[in-house]
């Protein structure tokens, strides 16, 4: 390629990439899982596997590093103290063979709706769960029905309706894993997601 | 043929029916600001207050001195520092399935993030944006700067 070719192509290179340069950093999960996150371009991709593992890409070229908790509160700090609080979630359970707490959930339920009301703009999903026996239809009904009781109830306590949702999951997430038609306690709850 | 014909259009309107993220689907909700913060929607600008909702097809923008804070639908967690623009791409969530997509794009400035019920369950169905590349998701926190990127 002639130079004047080459300056030309440099010239569109800056133009198309508008001089951006960009970071991206793995941070440490909170949780302790093993996480990652796959950088994908033109070029192929690259994988951040360990905590701080970073890149830096600058028109097209990809250099890879390891960053640290200093870099990212330097670069990221606003951002990071702008991220809204975790979500939180609790398990309610209830007596055998009706709509009613056990005593330690209804002490539980206290602590909800205090979270509830403290936590800014929050959105509580009431999510019901049931055993494996009977259809999976049949279990997203009664799992529906479940997590509307709980509602109900969390509505006469004084939680603002606007902010809740009942959700069926029937027999999808059992806590214990079990065969289908097993009747397992443990299974049959209601999970309360205040984010 | 004919019949081949009206079962591509068919097919072709029930694949646009079914599409899971159409703009106006509500994706998420504020809950932190500061500074000067602003959604954009439909070409107008609002200012974005802790509880309004996002939107799919939203844009976000921070001003110098501005950082938001969102938790989408599924519990992602966004925010993004100053002098950022964030676009709500696509996000689809099923509540009752926990399937759904959703595809954020950083334009400029920075971004953090922690995935949510979606990457948990169907990593290969999110993704973020930046202007050169693309980011897949393991269960993942993780954060982005943009330094010089487009302004729209």
């Amino acid at each position: 390629m002639s130079k004047p070719g080459i300056s030309f192509a440099l010239a569109a290179m800056l133009i198309l990439g508008g001089c951006a340069s960009e970071r991206i950093v793995l941070l440490p999960s909170v949780d302790g899982q093993k996480s990652a996150v796959v950088v994908r371009d033109a070029a192929g991709e690259v994988l951040l596997d360990q905590p701080y593992a970073a890149i830096k890409r600058s028109m097209d070229a990809n250099k890879t590093y390891q960053s640290s908790a200093q870099e990212v509160k330097e670069r990221f700090a606003q951002a990071l103290s702008a991220q809204p609080g975790r979500p939180l979630s609790y398990v309610l359970y209830f007596e055998a063979g009706g709509n009613v707490l056990t005593a330690e959930s209804q002490a539980a339920l206290a602590n909800i709706r205090k979270e509830i009301a403290e936590r800014p703009a929050s959105e509580v999903m009431v999510i019901g769960h049931t055993d494996r026996v009977g259809s999976v239809d049949g279990n997203d009904k009664l799992s529906k029905k479940r997590a509307e009781g709980l509602l109900d109830l969390l509505i006469e306590s004084g939680v603002p309706a606007a902010k809740l949702e009942a959700v069926g999951r029937g027999e999808r997430d059992p806590l214990v894993p079990t065969d289908d038609e097993v009747d397992e306690p443990k299974n049959r709850r209601v999970e309360i997601s205040v984010r | 043929m004919i019949k081949t014909h009206w079962a591509a259009v068919c097919a072709l309107l029930l694949s646009f029916f079914c599409s899971s993220a159409y703009a106006g689907d509500s994706a998420g909700m504020i809950k932190v600001t500061k500074g000067q913060v602003s959604i954009e929607r439909n070409g107008k600008k609002m200012p974005a207050e802790v509880g309004s909702p996002i939107e799919v097809a939203d844009r976000v923008r921070t001003g110098a001195d501005g950082s938001v804070g969102v938790t989408l639908r599924d519990n992602t967690l966004l925010s993004a520092g100053p002098n950022s623009l964030i676009v709500i791409e696509k996000f689809a969530f099923d509540n009752t399935t926990q399937d759904g997509n959703m595809s954020i794009r950083i334009r400029k400035g920075t971004l953090s993030v922690a995935s949510g019920k979606i990457a948990k369950r169907t990593p290969e169905s999110v993704d973020f944006h930046t202007p050169t590349s693309v980011l897949g998701v393991r269960g993942t926190e993780f954060v982005i700067e943009v330094a010089g990127g487009n302004d729209e």
